[in-house]
């Protein structure tokens, strides 16, 4: 009997291990009660939502301070996370009423009636000559593009046209931040951190509005 | 590297949830639980990365258990008509809520031992870690557990003879 009882493999043992919380719900309720905790006790360090969107589902991370990054479904939203955790915060918890605004603006954005976004941002994932050119982006209008070049001189360093280049491609905030009104000289698409057909999605959204 | 909190609440948030009705009952479990993760993310930056997440949660929700069952005591002895233990199900009820009914009513010790050996599957080192004490009395603790349940649950017509 009491071999039972050491290997744990009695009828009981199994009985106990097959115990569920019998609980359908139960745990979405707690999560939800977990996020207004954590949201009083400002424990939230970055909240995030995913979004469903015409370039396919998105990420959306805020802090305390405003929408940090978005992230499209192939940059991988679990490995987005991971390295928000590394190097933001691991006080990550998944809590939508956070990013709200930003749900509110992108879904107006994609319906073709928001032409500027007005939510507040947060840079912290970008330093030096890179935020100087994301900060840029903001400035090329709605439905309007600009070239690599162009971009590297309105920054004032002309011949930074590579760098600008990586400063686009490294953009946290993509759509938001409009990276994707920036082409190459010769009229090319370039690169698009979301792909070129999410490029072209946004670019014919606003010709098209 | 450390894992999002968001991705400890969906691997854990269950396995926590059983530990917490075994050793609250079903009407603080949520409470039990809300508390724990909370804590748990207050404290999780510092948490070491090597740390075994599953043994540190559970050390966590028995902390807070305790206030809890502390609590309940408390009102069970100001408040005379809220009985200490729900009474015994009725037949007919579930197996699965039978049983939960027969570990909410072994003695608190036992229902820790049991919860954390079996429901959380630590070895008994860890559970002796989150209750103080030697691996072999959490051992001793869950096996005399076992052995009550094995008389009021196995065979609940039995009338307590240990055969």
């Amino acid at each position: 009997m009491s071999d039972v009882t050491e290997t744990g493999s009695g009828r009981i043992e199994s009985a106990l291990r097959a115990l569920t919380s019998e609980y359908s719900g139960g745990l979405e309720r707690l999560h939800d009660r977990l996020e207004r905790d954590a949201q009083r006790g400002a424990l939230i360090d970055v909240a995030y939502t995913i979004l469903d969107s015409p370039v396919g589902p998105l990420l959306l991370a805020a802090t305390e301070a405003g929408l940090v990054r978005v992230a499209f479904e192939s940059e991988g939203h679990d490995r987005v996370l991971e390295s928000l955790a590394a190097t933001l915060s691991p006080r990550i918890l998944r809590s939508p009423p956070r990013l709200a605004v930003a749900t509110r603006e992108l879904d107006e954005y994609f319906g073709g009636y928001r032409r500027a976004f007005e939510l507040s941002l947060d840079y912290a994932l970008s330093h030096g000559f890179r935020q100087t050119v994301q900060r840029q982006l903001s400035n090329i209008g709605y439905g309007t593009t600009v070239s690599y070049k162009e971009l590297a001189e309105t920054v004032g360093n002309p011949k930074a046209v590579r760098a600008v280049g990586s400063a686009c491609a490294t953009n946290p905030l993509p759509i938001v931040v409009p990276c994707h009104r920036v082409l190459r000289s010769d009229g090319g698409l370039g690169g698009y951190l979301g792909g070129l057909a999410a490029k072209t999605t946004l670019l014919n959204l606003e010709r098209a509005t | 590297m450390k894992k999002p909190f968001e991705t400890i609440v969906t691997e854990h948030g269950d396995t926590v949830l059983r530990v917490c009705r075994a050793v609250v009952g079903r009407h603080d479990a949520d409470d039990a639980w809300a508390e724990t993760f909370l804590a748990a993310l207050r404290a999780y930056p510092a948490l070491s990365e090597e740390a075994n997440v599953e043994a540190w949660l559970v050390t966590i929700a028995h902390r807070k258990s305790i206030d809890i069952v502390r609590s309940q005591r408390r009102r069970a002895l100001t408040v005379d008509e809220v009985p200490d233990r729900p009474t015994e199900s009725a037949t007919g009820v579930g197996e699965r809520r039978d049983l939960w009914d027969a570990v909410w009513a072994l003695p608190l010790k036992q229902r820790q031992a049991v919860a954390y050996h079996y429901l959380a599957g630590l070895p008994y080192a860890d559970v002796a870690s989150v209750v103080g004490g030697s691996a072999d009395a959490a051992r001793r603790a869950a096996a005399d557990g076992v052995g009550t349940l094995r008389t009021s649950y196995a065979n609940p017509l039995s009338t307590g003879g240990t055969r």
